[in-house]
């Protein structure tokens, strides 16, 4: 059955892939055949051009390829008006591809990138086994050979592009919603990784490899020892795109993931640093002690520099926020040029933009978010998401071209001892650091963690681009390093990134949960996580607390102040939306000739009705209907507090749901059913509605349902229920369908009536000591309960002596 | 630290009856200066200077359940006042992860403590029981922090929870609900 269904898809995605493929092969040929400027334009009258001509130079051939028109100008200037030389028809069709060449072949490839994460998607069987990140490379493989077959020079990814359009977006989505906590309390970790791992491997890798240049017979000799410390500082950093792309479908804890992806992102300093540092000293015959103090003088002024920069944008875009009231659709344009402009900035002091991105999403965010409205915040989060996706794809398809297009030097000895050296370091780096690292952390990282960190260190294009901005005038061995970092690149995406999953399951690595789990058990579970971070707090689990309190402190005190316009917050938009739901409901009501105490009904009824979904007590006997079971897991999963020992997994691509939306939609629907059931339960009354119906003649009807269990009684210690048959509604309830359903029967409502929708019952008891849990019949029907709903007084609720005993015995 | 505690034979006498290494005890005994605002005993102001506290929404069961007497070992019920180091380290140990070398009747004996611990904050009126009501204010302040629900869905929530802890305890050996 699978495989029919997944054939079609795949048969279908498969034709229509191969056209895109081969639509974008003749792209360049349409470009390299290039189009005669159109004769028919010669023709046009000059009268049509006067501004055109009387502008331009004669002889303007070598402006921008798609002005055309200039090469011809010249040509009516001999002319004289009506003196025309020839005519032709007047171009009722014409082609100019010039004219749109750039942005048309930049859309293309765009939509390729779309298309074919689209087609992963539709081919499930295939991304299971390898994940997106290859399946991508693939395709630029095989897009560039089928240019290259057909003649033309594939696009390699240059490095402009790539620093400055492709990588940003990506960035700053990770920037934007990091999750702040794990990454401040992991964050000594985290620096030590980036900052001394990435050092260490630099230099064990430069150094090993000038060793093995060094060694006769391999024609390597001629690569200096800067060159092998530039080579090894290019190919050393973890590469944040490739480590995303293949951590989040892993769905790893939310740990390792802060720790190998936060590790990536902070050592971009480090390698820029490292980077124009031995590029600079290839250039020096000697280099002294001066330049390497200043080398590392310079690392903190990358550093710290790309983070006060960063810090700063944050801080204009937060205060700019705050008047953004009046014009809330450019709203989220703010956010995004800023952190561009931080980006931006940082790179043209040649600091780090990476971190100056990463500092302005963490700054902005907690004073934007508190500013903008609802719908610029999902705004933000759509775009964000959308632009790294399409980045990210962009990125490993030209991956891909670029491996066909370049050229490539292949070096055994070089390129296979850089790979396992590589892998070597990269071992020995997490092994050392995590023994240092122990020695600190309250939390020990367990060599499962130290595994999967080590595993988890992928290259990427960065690497790429780097060693792709190398001039050949300085190092010669420019294609050989090239090809070295792209042999790396795929043995870490495709082997490490293939092989990374089973090995997951097989450590049986802690991960998501996703257990079903009775009600009971999510309570108690919960109840636990909760308790455990409690006491996390109280014994100072994490450390760090007298800094934390007082950055809170300042906070509070200060900053919020400036950059949080007026009282705005998420409340009173909550409060007032509930406001407005309440007057709509009471005109309901009111139109539809509800019945009963209107005042008192608006604020239960609204309040209720916003509940996204709520649990129903349909049954007398001691059991839920999986459907319902399911309802009640859900409400807890969602909203119940998402604690830090939940070990959730952090998953880029997935947004979450928004909760008032969804309450907005939920009520709409309920208004709806309400409606139809009113219609119909006015069809069936024939009593006119009194409200009160004696507790006595409910409990009498109630009495020959017993529903008290005697469990038997097992070896002590263990706690066990006893449910006592309880008395029902509270005398203000009402009870129009009760009357119904004195005649009917008192079982459980059919099946159909289920499919009204998620109902929610309410529990007022009337005397002490009851309780309307394990009512039969009448509060089953969701149109009973709906108009208990409505109708119910939400007067003070006389306090139960002694509920439902929950009597372990033996305790 | 140099407080009174520093005395060795003190220390080892605290490590003996709850389980801690000395440098756990260490540990905890900072934090405990640091809560406590360099007094000898802890109140349940104290806990205000947690400010991550503030978003737990059992916040008032936790703190509570520090100067539960039952818990402390001191009497079947009631409330302490205030509590020094050495009940502090009593109630952290019974947070302590099992250990390897214990044997079967010690490891019973460490999770029947863990369980009553976890009963006790369940049971808030300290007598002995849980009721459904009981129960019905642990899932309201569970679900506390969300503004959307009321106090009706988590009464709701409640009661359906003890429906199907009847339902499975119903004729059967019961454990299953109170083993996490």
């Amino acid at each position: 059955m699978q495989a029919k269904g997944s054939r079609a898809p795949s048969l279908r995605a498969l034709p229509f892939l191969f056209i895109v493929a081969a639509l974008l092969g003749l792209l360049p040929l349409l470009h390299s055949h290039g189009l005669q400027p159109n004769p028919m334009l010669a023709s046009e009258p000059p009268h049509h051009y006067p501004a055109v001509i009387s502008g331009s130079e004669p002889g303007d051939f070598t402006a921008a390829p798609h002005d055309v028109s200039q090469e011809i100008r010249p040509l009516p200037n001999r002319t004289s008006p009506g003196h025309v030389k020839y005519r032709k028809a007047f171009p009722v069709l014409g082609i100019d591809y010039t004219h749109v060449r750039i942005p048309f072949e930049i859309s293309l490839w765009i939509l390729l990138a779309c298309l074919m994460k689209l087609g992963f998607h539709v081919i499930p069987s295939v991304s299971n086994i390898v994940p997106e990140s290859c399946l991508l490379i693939v395709v630029g493989l095989l897009v560039g050979g089928l240019i290259k077959g057909v003649g033309e020079s594939p696009p390699i990814l240059k490095s402009d592009i790539f620093f400055l359009f492709l990588l940003p977006p990506i960035i700053l989505d990770a920037g934007y919603f990091l999750p702040l906590r794990q990454f401040t309390e992991n964050l000594g970790t985290i620096l030590i990784f980036a900052v001394v791992g990435t050092l260490w491997n630099a230099f064990f890798l430069g150094g090993l490899m000038y060793a093995v240049c060094q060694i006769s017979g391999t024609g390597l000799s001629h690569i200096g020892l800067l060159a092998n410390l530039l080579f090894g500082s290019i190919i050393s950093a973890v590469d944040p795109v490739a480590v995303l792309a293949v951590f989040e479908e892993i769905h790893i804890n939310e740990l390792l993931h802060i720790l190998v992806f936060g590790e990536s992102l902070l050592n971009d300093a480090v390698t820029v640093v490292l980077y124009h540092l031995f590029e600079e000293f290839a250039n020096f015959e000697q280099v002294t002690v001066t330049d390497i103090i200043l080398g590392f003088l310079s690392f903190f002024v990358v550093s710290l520099g790309g983070v006060f920069v960063g810090v700063i944008y944050g801080v204009i875009a937060a205060f700019t926020s705050r008047f953004t009231s009046h014009i809330r659709v450019i709203e989220p344009l703010f956010v995004f040029l800023y952190s561009y402009m931080a980006y931006l900035s940082a790179e043209l002091f040649h600091l780090s933009g990476i971190m100056a991105l990463i500092a302005s999403g963490v700054v902005m965010r907690p004073y934007v978010e508190a500013n903008i409205s609802h719908k610029s915040h999902t705004t933000i989060k759509y775009f964000l998401k959308m632009w790294s996706s399409v980045s990210e794809t962009l990125i490993f398809i030209f991956l891909g071209v670029s491996t066909v297009a370049g050229q490539h030097y292949w070096n055994w000895t070089f390129i296979i001892s850089t790979l396992i050296f590589c892998l070597i370091a990269r071992v020995l780096g997490v092994l050392g650091l995590t023994w240092f690292i122990n020695k600190f952390r309250i939390v020990k990282l367990t060599p499962k963690d130290q595994f999967i960190i080590a595993y988890g260190g992928l290259r990427g294009a960065i690497a790429f681009s780097l060693g792709y901005l190398l001039d050949y005038e300085h190092f010669g061995m420019r294609d050989m390093f090239l090809t070295a970092i792209i042999t790396v690149i795929f043995f870490t995406v495709f082997v490490q990134g293939m092989t990374i999953r089973p090995l997951v399951d097989l450590l049986a690595v802690k991960k998501k949960q996703e257990t079903k789990r009775s009600i009971n058990e999510e309570i108690h579970t919960q109840f636990l996580d909760h308790l455990l971070t409690g006491i996390e707090d109280i014994c100072g689990h994490y450390g760090h607390h007298h800094w934390k309190d007082k950055l809170n402190r300042f906070n509070k005190k200060y900053v919020k102040k400036c950059l949080i316009a007026g009282e705005r917050s998420k409340e009173p938009q909550l409060i007032a939306f509930y406001h407005k739901m309440e007057m709509k409901q009471a005109i309901e009501l009111v139109e539809s000739g509800g019945l009963g105490k209107i005042p008192s009904a608006i604020s239960t009824v609204s309040m209720q009705n916003i509940n996204p979904k709520a649990l129903p007590v349909k049954r007398i006997l001691p059991a839920l209907s999986k459907n319902k079971e399911e309802e009640i897991r859900k409400i807890l999963r969602n909203n119940l507090q998402k604690t830090r020992q939940r070990l959730r997994s952090y998953n880029r691509h997935t947004l979450v749901a928004d909760p008032y939306e969804e309450a907005w939609n939920q009520m709409l629907l309920r208004r709806q059913k309400a409606r139809q059931l009113e219609q119909k339960i006015n069809n069936y009354l024939t009593v006119p509605a009194h409200k009160l119906d004696s507790p006595t003649m409910s409990r009498a009807r109630i009495g020959s349902d017993p529903l008290a269990y005697e469990p038997k009684s097992d070896s002590g210690n263990l706690p066990i229920i006893t449910i006592d048959p309880a008395s029902p509604q509270s005398p203000e309830s009402v009870d129009l369908v009760n009357e119904e359903l004195k005649g009917t029967s008192c079982l459980p409502p059919s099946p159909e009536e289920d499919e009204e929708g998620l109902v929610m019952h309410v529990m007022e008891p009337s005397s002490p000591g009851t309780d309307n849990v394990f009512t039969p019949g009448a509060s089953d029907s969701p149109s009973n309960q709906r108009m208990m709903r409505c109708l119910s007084d939400p007067g003070p609720q006389p306090e139960p002596e002694e509920g439902e005993p929950f009597i372990p015995k033996g305790k | 630290m140099g407080s009174s505690h520093s005395m060795p034979e003190e220390i080892q006498e605290l490590a003996d009856k709850t389980g801690f290494t000395l440098e756990q005890i260490e540990h905890l005994h900072r934090r405990f200066k640091q809560i406590s605002g360099d007094q000898p005993t802890l109140r349940k102001e104290s806990f205000d200077r947690i400010p991550d506290l503030e978003f737990n929404p059992i916040r008032s069961k936790i703190v509570r359940a520090f100067f539960d007497k039952r818990n402390l070992r001191q009497a079947p019920d009631g409330l302490a006042d205030e509590i020094n180091f050495e009940d502090f380290l009593t109630i952290m140990s019974y947070f302590r992860p099992i250990e390897m070398n214990m044997d079967e009747e010690q490891l019973d004996h460490f999770r029947k403590e863990k369980l009553k611990f976890l009963f006790h904050m369940y049971d808030s009126d300290n007598d002995g029981k849980i009721t459904l009501q009981e129960y019905r204010k642990v899932v309201e302040e569970l679900l506390s922090r969300n503004p959307h629900l009321e106090k009706e869905s988590a009464r709701s929530i409640a009661d359906g929870a003890m429906m199907e802890a009847a339902s499975i305890c119903v004729g059967q050996m019961v454990g299953p609900l109170w083993v996490v």
